[in-house]
């Protein structure tokens, strides 16, 4: 699983990028969230309130509930600001 | 077919607008919209990040579905990435129809749609060094949510 982090997520967790597997009982974005929090201080200062954080599946704008899969690239992020 | 381009580089409304009605007549008008960096709280700039990738997915699908809900005859959006300075233009929206309405009400329709829909972020750099990052604001989303 490719997961990146954008804006203020990314300079929380330290990284852009990471290639992890999480276990199997991992199956949706908020389960991930989670998961990816108890990985290092970082990450759970970055995954501290997740309500802040929104992600992609694949590319595509998800929900919390929006299942995850081994191949697929997840990315985290904070509401968008553009235009 | 909308143009979609996500760019360091500056645009060129005027080269732009030209694009959209060389060779065709059923071309009735025109509407554009630019966002420009403002100096809000004396800003020295603004670092545009996106998610390449998505971003020009996530563009395209927003022109798609303009082009579906208006008779377009052209649509462009370009929205520029890096560091800008107060008064650098941000992004254009330009949609071109045989019609005002079509052209006016899908230029406002794209650029809320971009506001919430499209993954970018701004950081603003003060003169000190200080940096912050930009939250999304509430009346975007209702900006978005009227159309």
């Amino acid at each position: 699983m490719r997961i990146l982090y954008f804006a203020w997520v990314r300079q929380k967790v330290g990284i852009a990028e990471e290639a992890l597997s999480p276990p199997a009982e991992v199956r949706d974005v908020a389960g991930l969230m989670h998961w990816l929090a108890a990985r290092s201080p970082r990450h759970a200062e970055a995954f501290a309130q997740p309500r802040q954080i929104r992600a992609a599946v694949n590319q595509e704008f998800a929900q919390p509930e929006s299942l995850v899969a081994a191949n697929d690239e997840i990315a985290f992020f904070p509401p968008v600001t553009g235009g | 077919m909308a143009r979609i381009s996500v760019q360091e580089a500056v645009f060129d409304l005027a080269a732009e607008s030209a694009a959209l009605a060389v060779g065709r007549a059923d071309v009735g008008g025109m509407a554009s919209f630019v966002g420009i960096c403002r100096a809000d709280d004396g800003i020295a700039a603004m670092v545009l990040e996106h998610y390449p990738g998505m971003t020009e997915k996530a563009l395209a699908g927003i022109a798609a579905e303009a082009e579906r809900r208006w008779p377009l005859t052209g649509c462009t959006v370009i929205h520029r990435v890096g560091r800008l300075e107060p008064g650098a233009p941000i992004v254009l929206v330009l949609t071109a129809s045989a019609h005002r309405s079509a052209a006016l009400e899908s230029c406002a329709f794209l650029i809320d749609w971009l506001k919430t829909g499209a993954p970018f972020w701004k950081r603003e750099e003060f003169a000190d060094g200080t940096t912050r990052w930009v939250e999304a604001r509430a009346e975007d989303e209702a900006a978005t949510s009227r159309w």
